[in-house]
């Protein structure tokens, strides 16, 4: 198959949307985490916890399901932590991030090696397999990625995010906190607790998207996430803290994943380079997009300021 | 008066420690461990050997110049997570244009060696100083997305002819270009405990750079006019635009010097201990030395002090492997960094005192 043909087929779709899963989550429970003020880079540590959460369950139950639940929760739990500190414990936002990621990426390798003897990888755990179609073939891997619970699931979450910050008075409450804490305090809400909510929820989405990483490789890998937080974190900056718009850049995120991949069987360009493609196009967004119009890309006036400041 | 304040300058880090050893304390008791028979054998595989005394001091000298650089962004204001790229693209930089240098003196060869690490750290910190200084770019994104960029680039490079065949490591760097031990051609001095001459161990001359940059930072910030002119961007950029100092040129400045220092760190693991580059190597020194720099609060005292606590743990890891798993010390030294965040917090939240809209 020819380079071109191989990029237009049911497999790059397919592993287009396979991969836009954990971006889309992260992004999204991004966007409810900083539209309410607090600045969040510790998506990339709410995946892992999600992931690893997702096995280590699957393992003990047997029950993905049970996993995804677990997933959710970790991913949460993480996220209050983060935002306990940010919140009451007044710690910088970057400071926080910095140190909960550091406290992640350690966590769970201590995490693997006790309960499993190796720090780089879990044994493989079932995951879903309740429909059986040949994944190998590309239409049978997209209708298996369509029916993968936490597709439908992260898929909700976008849609549910857009609509709670949009139609809701919590989801007004939490726009309010990002742009206007002291505002928002004056007439009687408690900021903070509005912030710990909505970036607990969030954790909660960027857990689910830690799930689908793992359960979709059937395996929880130190640093699995590789950076996947960091690159929903620059969607969300570039969407202007839209979740709809988050969420579609995502997907422009994961087809130059599933591109790479293929490209990797097509072209002679060293593997290397290719891996990189998410990452540099990742920077050249930002520098492009942001360098021509910054009027409309304004990020929530109290990001990262307490309500008293 | 002045024990008092810096009391109250100590007292977040005292608090911060006091948690870690809870947290010590609650690891050793989870594998039925008495707290301080591991401390005990925490301490005297470190410290209480010659040998472990030089291993300390080997994880220690690229922490401290890896966590003076980011320093120098964080005075700025700014966050260089991508000190883990800054190193592997100088490192290779260093190994290779090192491993070319073969007839040259040393006394012109290591620092040339040296110039171009700095040189290399330093371009591959422009890219995200720019993106931030043009476009607004946050450099906490785009220092990591150059982390991962550098990953690619040196293993790509490695694979199309730097490495030698077949392996992921270049040549050996000729002898006037490597660092010499601290163990070779020192007797040793007798102390009290032990007899340290740091035998065996892979402690280098790197050191030396170390305790250098360390020497330079208060002069840097205190008198030269780039350092102090960093301190103010960070403090009020607004002022500093007013009072016509260059703010764009000074972050982009800041974060370039950053990995330029951060590049120096080579001296320690590719000139000081292996002689060559490989994949991998002086990987974890780069957000270990931003957690370094982020608890040293800008006090070359500070850094060092935690440059030693994080090799302390890393080094003991591996004499206490046999009752805890060493992956439980890296988890200790990211909980000193969230403590001492929020012992710092919770006391910046005290002095500005409970406030009205706070209900």
């Amino acid at each position: 198959m020819s380079a071109l043909g191989a990029v237009l087929s049911f497999t790059m779709v397919a592993q287009t949307l396979r991969m836009s899963v954990p971006y889309a989550a992260a992004a999204t429970g991004g966007v409810l985490g900083e539209r309410s003020g607090v600045v969040n880079i510790t998506l990339e540590g709410a995946l892992l916890a999600g992931g690893f959460a997702a096995i280590a369950c699957d393992l003990a139950t047997g029950s993905p399901a049970a996993g995804v639940l677990a997933a959710v929760c970790a991913g949460a739990v993480f996220s209050l932590s983060h935002a306990a500190l940010v919140v009451h414990g007044r710690v910088d936002g970057i400071v926080s991030g910095i140190a909960m990621n550091l406290l992640a990426a350690s966590g769970t390798r201590l995490l693997l090696r006790t309960l499993y003897g190796s720090s780089s990888n879990s044994p493989t755990a079932p995951g879903f397999h309740f429909l059986a179609v040949d994944a190998r073939t590309g239409s049978g891997l997209l209708l298996h990625t369509l029916v993968d619970p936490p597709t439908p699931l992260v898929a909700l979450a976008v849609i549910g995010v857009a609509w709670l910050l949009r139609a809701t008075p919590f989801g007004l409450r939490i726009r309010a906190a990002g742009e206007a804490p002291r505002a928002l305090a004056s007439v009687g809400v408690d900021v903070a607790r509005i912030r710990v909510l909505a970036t607990t929820l969030g954790g909660a989405i960027t857990g689910l998207g830690g799930a689908a990483l793992a359960l979709d490789q059937h395996q929880f890998q130190a640093q699995m996430s590789g950076g996947r937080g960091y690159i929903a974190l620059a969607a969300v900056v570039l969407s202007g803290w839209n979740a709809r718009r988050a969420a579609l850049l995502c997907v422009a995120f994961a087809f130059l994943d599933a591109l790479q991949i293929v490209l990797q069987n097509e072209t002679a360009v060293p593997v290397q380079l290719l891996t990189s493609l998410p990452y540099v196009a990742t920077l050249v967004a930002l520098g492009v997009v942001l360098g021509r119009g910054r009027g409309s890309f304004a990020a929530p006036a109290g990001l990262g300021r307490q309500p008293d400041e | 008066m002045n024990l008092r304040a810096s009391w109250r300058g100590l007292r977040g880090t005292v608090f911060a420690l006091a948690l870690a050893w809870i947290a010590f304390d609650v690891l050793a008791i989870a594998y039925g461990l008495s707290p301080l028979a591991l401390a005990s054998t925490l301490f005297s595989g470190t410290w209480g050997t010659s040998y472990g005394v030089g291993q300390v001091l080997f994880k220690a000298t690229p922490l401290v110049i890896a966590a003076v650089g980011i320093d120098v962004a964080l005075r700025a204001g700014l966050f260089n997570v991508g000190a883990e790229g800054q190193l592997a693209v100088a490192s290779l930089a260093v190994a290779v244009v090192g491993g070319r240098l073969g007839g040259w003196p040393t006394a012109i060869a290591i620092p040339t060696a040296l110039a171009v690490g700095a040189v290399a750290g330093g371009a591959w910190a422009w890219v995200p100083g720019v993106l931030r200084a043009r476009a607004g770019a946050h450099e906490v994104i785009s220092t990591i997305m150059m982390n991962k960029i550098a990953e690619s680039l040196v293993g790509a490079l490695l694979a199309s002819g730097l490495a030698l065949e077949g392996t992921v490591r270049t040549q050996d760097v000729p002898a006037s270009v490597a660092l010499s031990r601290l163990d070779a051609g020192w007797a040793g001095a007798t102390t009290r405990f032990v007899h340290v001459d740091f035998r065996g161990s892979a402690a280098s001359t790197a050191l030396v750079i170390a305790i250098g940059l360390l020497l330079l930072v208060r002069p840097f910030y205190g008198r030269a006019r780039v350092g102090r002119e960093l301190e103010l961007v960070r403090m009020n950029e607004r002022a500093c635009a007013r009072e016509r100092v260059p703010v764009a040129r000074r972050k982009v400045q800041g974060i370039v010097l950053s990995g330029a220092v951060v590049g120096l760190a080579s001296s320690a693991t590719v000139l000081g201990y292996k002689g060559y580059f490989e994949e991998g190597l002086g990987a974890g020194i780069g957000f270990a030395g931003l957690g370094v720099a982020l608890l040293g609060r800008r006090s070359p005292l500070g850094i060092a002090f935690f440059a030693l606590l994080f090799a302390t743990l890393q080094q003991g890891g591996l004499a206490v492997n046999a009752l805890v798993p060493k992956e439980s010390m890296d988890l200790l030294a990211a909980i000193v960094v969230v403590t001492l965040a929020l012992a710092e917090g919770r006391l910046r939240g005290l002095l500005t005192g409970p406030s009205a809209v706070r209900t």
